[in-house]
């Protein structure tokens, strides 16, 4: 018998039991919609929160780390409202097309909706989608990639609202759009939000998911519909204090191209994880990303991409630098089904550690079924070199800038990869205000 | 005053004695080479002198104009007008030379208390030097010595040198992995910065380097001291009767 018993619930997965219980007749939908939610909830309360003999959650025991579970926000008032919009973001300098979520709830007032509207883009609200039986919603939610992610599965039972965006064949919207997910205040709450992307065949989109929170739980999914011959440039930034699970569930079509990059800088506790789906032939994708962490701060990027088409190539880089007790984590799993011949799979994890307590988890995994691909991947973890350094020094330069400069190297060689010009500037702009507080 | 005393130099590296009561003094304006066999702990001067970590100066000091620099960091040192021309450079990816040189060259003259240049100034300064050099615009935008040729890399130390403007230049085996041609328009940089304000420690195991840069004086370096003080043509007999004599009497 492998099947653990489980008699003893934690605190935290009572109080989800609850927070289920009395939430479930007001959450949005009925019918196949309360269907998806009972059921996504059975299998929460089947296996509870993920601890560190599941293999997935291994470095992020959520067992231990999520001692209580928050109650649901309470929709914000008008006073939560104004004070959301004092939320300076990263890209503040970056013409995008704002989606404001405040406690988890749209905020239309907030949002950049009516003026200068996209041709051939559908945006709205998930709430008002599931209320209603929206057809593309319903042809979608839970089932862009298939996982038994445990969190995903409380997402699914509890996803209050999210954004729900269409943009149609071929149309390319002039400039990014934004989701913006805030905490009003820094009271005890949690938030369970859910969006669906459905990019169309030869559409071009630039997308970034930010999160500004202060001590709330958040958990977000994605689902993304990535169609054939599209592409989409999709970046996510965690920052703050709190406890963040953000999934991204990726399904991508033939010769698309899929670019992601993952940004966490001073976040207190961050899973990010994404689940790919190589489904269409002749994809190219590169999933990125660099954390900036210190004192406790905890951030743990796990990937999943399964190749399940021939000749597609990915390239995984994601890099850490770690100041003082933090930890960084990286799980990155590439499944190369049978038929997906002449697979090119790459991933790269750097850690830079500027302490002796900092810690870097490393697990990079492979399970290959085709016999014709290029697999690979590769892992460091280390101090600045100090050859480098004292070559710095050398020509004058005074070791905390010789440090800095190294360290924003580091850090922009990924960086660099962000096609984008505005976010790229921002997110070396925040590297670099990272590090002046070093 | 000379411009640089060393004395009773006792330097060990990780528990292992390298440099054994090593004094030499070298004046204002002077080219003096330093020549030895292999393991006389001539690469070894060179990283004290610079202040690399790990170096440890048991006995003995430094004196540049008058001044013990064996507490500085290394960046204190470069302020002061020392300059390490490395035997190997190393890469430094993802910084692109141009921000190293300006980083560089600002910071010097920050501890300095002398005012940045400004964009167009350094740029003017960065064209000129590196034309001289044979080094492309390309390699300017590229980071500092990644991908470069050995001869790349050292032509990359020279220019450096041009542009910092050192008072005290410790070339440490320059010649090494270059070509004929190479060597001569490296040597034709160095030449070029010769000056009455500026002396010049160039390190070398073969007497070629010092056809093109001729030296006020050659020492010869053995198990950790000087062994032989004379003018250039002492390097030529060195070359001719190679350093058996000195490995001898030292032992």
């Amino acid at each position: 018998m492998n099947v653990e018993l489980r008699q003893v619930k934690t605190e935290a997965e009572q109080a989800l039991s609850v927070t289920f219980k009395d939430a479930r007749a007001a959450l949005p939908g009925k019918g196949d919609v309360a269907k998806l939610r009972e059921d996504a909830f059975s299998r929460f309360e089947a296996r509870g929160l993920p601890h560190r003999r599941v293999e997935e959650w291994k470095y992020t025991d959520l067992r231990t780390l999520m001692r209580t579970a928050y109650p649901l926000a309470a929709p914000p008032d008008a006073a939560a409202l104004t004070r959301a919009q004092q939320i300076s973001g990263l890209f503040a300098g970056v013409d995008r097309q704002r989606l404001v979520f405040i406690d988890g709830v749209f905020a239309p007032d907030l949002s950049d909706l009516t003026e200068d509207a996209e041709e051939g883009v559908s945006i709205g609200s998930l709430a008002a989608a599931l209320a209603k039986a929206d057809p593309l919603v319903m042809a979608h939610v839970g089932k862009t990639v298939a996982t038994d992610d445990v969190a995903v599965a409380l997402n699914t039972a509890l996803m209050g609202d999210g954004a729900v965006i269409r943009i149609g064949a071929g149309v390319t919207p002039h400039r990014p759009i934004h989701l913006i997910f805030a905490a009003s205040n820094d009271r005890p709450q949690a938030s369970y939000v859910r969006s669906l992307i459905v990019v169309e065949k030869g559409a071009q989109a630039t997308i970034i998911e930010s999160h500004e929170q202060l001590s709330a739980q958040v958990n977000s999914a994605v689902e993304l519909v990535v169609g054939d011959e599209a592409r989409v440039d999709y970046i996510r930034t965690a920052r703050g204090r709190g406890l963040q699970i953000a999934t991204l569930l990726a399904s991508v079509g033939a010769g698309a191209t899929f670019n992601t990059f993952a940004f966490a800088a001073d976040a207190e506790l961050v899973r990010n994880q994404a689940f790919i789906r190589f489904a269409g032939e002749n994809t190219t994708a590169g999933l990125r990303g660099v954390s900036l962490l210190r004192n406790k701060d905890h951030v743990d990027n796990t990937l999943l991409i399964e190749h399940a088409a021939a000749n597609c190539q990915s390239r995984e880089q994601f890099r850490a630098v770690l100041d003082n007790d933090a930890h960084s984590v990286f799980q990155g799993k590439i499944v190369v089904k049978q038929h997906a011949q002449k697979t090119d799979a790459k991933m790269l994890t750097r850690a830079l550690l500027l302490s002796e307590t900092a810690e870097a988890y490393s697990k990079p995994e492979l399970e290959i079924f085709a016999d014709d691909v290029v697999c690979g991947h590769g892992a460091t973890a280390g101090a600045l070199d100090p050859g480098l350094k004292f070559y710095l020094m050398a020509r004058g330069i005074p070791e905390q800038e010789a440090e800095a400069l190294l360290i924003q190297a580091f850090i922009g060689e990924t960086v660099e990869e962000i096609a984008h010009e505005g976010i790229r500037e921002a997110l070396i702009v925040a590297s670099l205000k990272w590090l002046g507080a070093r | 005053m000379s411009m640089l005393e060393i004395k009773n130099l006792h330097v060990e590296v990780e528990g292992k004695k390298i440099l054994n009561g090593l004094s030499l003094t070298i004046e204002k304006g002077q080219v003096a080479a330093i020549m030895g066999p292999n393991g006389s702990g001539k690469s070894t001067l060179a990283y004290v002198l610079a202040g690399k970590p790990a170096y440890e100066v048991t006995e003995g000091d430094v004196l540049l104009d008058g001044e013990s620099i064996l507490d500085m960091a290394p960046d204190e040192r470069a302020a002061k007008g020392v300059f390490l021309a490395f035997q190997y450079p190393v890469e430094v990816p993802g910084v692109a030379t141009m921000t190293f040189l300006r980083t560089a060259l600002n910071a010097q003259r920050k501890t300095r208390g002398e005012g940045e240049f400004s964009t167009p100034e350094f740029m003017k300064l960065v064209r000129d030097t590196s034309a001289k050099l044979g080094i492309s615009q390309e390699h300017l935008r590229r980071p500092v010595n990644v991908g470069f040729s050995g001869g790349e890399k050292k032509r990359n130390e020279i220019m450096q040198m041009a542009i910092l403007q050192p008072r005290l230049a410790v070339l440490d085996e320059t010649d090494s992995g270059l070509d004929i041609d190479a060597l001569k328009i490296v040597s034709d940089g160095v030449n070029r910065l010769r000056s009455p304000d500026r002396a010049m420690v160039v390190i070398t195991h073969y007497q070629r380097l010092l056809n093109y840069i001729v030296p006020d004086v050659v020492h010869v370096l053995a198990k950790g001291r000087v062994v032989k003080t004379g003018g250039k043509e002492l390097a030529l007999e060195l070359e001719a009767k190679g350093y058996a004599e000195f490995v001898g009497e030292a032992a």
